[in-house]
């Protein structure tokens, strides 16, 4: 199994380790709960390094990568960040990623850990037509994410650039604890915060430097999932896959079908046309029970409307929350539906998305 | 991990008290560490007949839910109320304030003895699992 260079450091802190996208990684050091708020209130440090790192560079590198995804990247300046998806010929979704535009003609895509070879592959087999170069560089580099309302007061003491003016989904070269690194204000939590990318020989370093702060704890993946889906953030491989469309996913905002060709505007632009089936709703339910992913629901009069996609315990609402793929007609906001969990059916409300709505991001 | 001498254990890992023809029950320290963040408990309803290893409510954390099976069989007398309000004194306290349930024993204490686990041994078989 792989290692992030911070493993040293998450056996010291007392993680709980498992195994996720093939690396061994921190599910959890005190808690899903105390962390989940810690996050919310203050400071919490996450290794991401396990994220994959693709350069793709050379003169026609724009170009390609407005082929490769669904959104446009033609409007981005130097050092800003872009959300986005990557669609297969027939509309399902290949990947979700952030794409940096770091210089013209190179721009630093990242893809999910679990998709890390896949979406290598279909990278590198789609740039064969464009003069551009695909460079991995996940196992050369770290990650880190600082999120929480006081990130900017934790790495505002290690920096003598000012972070403040660095702006949502735009990023900055600058030092952190006098090594190099890339940084922007991004994060999958709702809070404000920063996401870190350095060579991993400044890991320790940077690390305990962070670390170090009385405001920071160190947060693992299951506090990471509970922060992401208190904001609706989609997951890759439960509430969108290569058999969901970004029209049905609820991120229509990230694809721009009036752009020229991109992968699977074809499929999308009928999709459009034809109108969706089914749609990516949140739901909170109405009593102590907790959905979870593959749950169905299901409506009042006993009709099957669809899946759930992610569930959990919302520490911020200390409520079950979830998202699912729900039959059109009944994906309105106040719709009544049911979750069946074992024999059992509990009442659930179609919500509004975001669950969390303080968030400062 | 706290495994008190005066307790019995099962491979499900709950913890067992006898007193007179009682049983208490609750789930080990090791349980609630596993489980982490323990924020749902449902019991059967006082009254209840329970059979040997029969499932008697379910345990929810945040991100897993488990069910709760019976290591000795009887009837449910008393449920703890506290924590079916406030589930996370479970984590905080397995053996003691995180009790579950009350049960009135039809089995005789020799055979409770000889079917669970007494301290040595649930350390042990932590060690093996």
């Amino acid at each position: 199994m792989k290692k992030t260079p911070f493993y040293e450091f998450h056996k010291k802190l007392g993680a709980r380790m498992v195994e996720f996208a093939g690396y061994e990684m921190p599910i959890q050091y005190e808690g899903i709960i105390p962390e989940h708020l810690h996050v919310r209130e203050k400071a919490g440090l996450f290794d991401v390094s396990h994220m994959g790192r693709i350069i793709v560079k050379g003169e026609e590198s724009s170009k390609f990568i407005n082929y490769l995804i669904t959104n446009d990247i033609s409007t981005l300046k130097d050092f800003t960040a872009l959300y986005t998806v990557m669609c297969l010929e027939n509309g399902g979704i290949i990947d979700d990623l952030l794409v940096y535009r770091l210089l013209k003609d190179y721009y630093l895509l990242v893809i999910n850990a679990a998709n890390h070879d896949k979406d290598l592959n279909w990278i590198k087999k789609q740039a064969m037509s464009f003069k551009t170069d695909i460079i991995d560089t996940t196992l050369n580099e770290a990650q880190l994410a600082l999120q929480g309302p006081l990130s900017e007061n934790v790495l505002q003491n290690l920096t003598d650039f000012s972070l403040s003016s660095i702006e949502y989904y735009t990023g900055k070269e600058l030092t952190i604890a006098g090594k190099d690194v890339f940084i922007s204000r991004t994060g999958y939590t709702g809070e404000d915060g920063f996401e870190l990318y350095f060579d991993k020989s400044y890991s320790d370093e940077i690390f305990s430097a962070i670390i170090a702060s009385d405001v920071v704890k160190p947060i693992g993946l299951g506090a990471r999932d509970t922060l992401r889906l208190e904001m609706k953030f989609a997951l890759y491989g439960n509430d969108i896959t290569e058999e969901t469309n970004p029209i049905e996913a609820g991120l229509s905002w990230v694809v721009k079908l009036d752009k020229p060709d991109f992968i699977g505007r074809d499929a999308l632009i009928h999709v459009r046309e034809s109108g969706i089936k089914r749609r990516l709703v949140a739901f909170e339910m109405l009593d102590k029970s907790i959905p979870r992913h593959g749950y169905i629901i299901i409506s009042n009069n006993n009709e099957n409307l669809g899946i759930v996609t992610s569930g959990t315990f919302s520490p911020s609402l200390r409520k079950g929350i979830g998202l699912g793929y729900v039959k059109k007609g009944f994906t309105k906001k106040g719709t009544q539906i049911l979750i069946q969990i074992k024999h059992k059916l509990h009442p659930a409300v179609i919500i509004k998305p975001p669950f969390y709505k303080g968030g400062d991001a | 991990m706290n495994i008190p001498d005066t307790l019995l254990y099962s491979k499900s890992h709950e913890w067992v008290k006898i007193e007179n023809n009682i049983a208490t029950v609750g789930i080990t320290d090791f349980a609630q560490q596993e489980l982490s963040d323990i924020v749902n408990l449902e019991l059967n309803d006082v009254g209840s007949e329970v059979e040997l290893d029969g499932e008697v409510g379910e345990i929810e954390a945040v991100k897993a839910a488990s069910e709760i099976f019976s290591p000795v069989a009887g009837k449910i007398i008393e449920v703890n109320e506290k924590v079916l309000t406030s589930p996370e004194i479970i984590n905080k306290d397995p053996y003691g304030e995180g009790w579950m349930f009350k049960i009135e024993l039809t089995e005789s204490l020799e055979d409770i003895q000889s079917r669970l686990m007494d301290s040595s041994r649930y350390k042990k078989f932590l060690e093996e699992e």
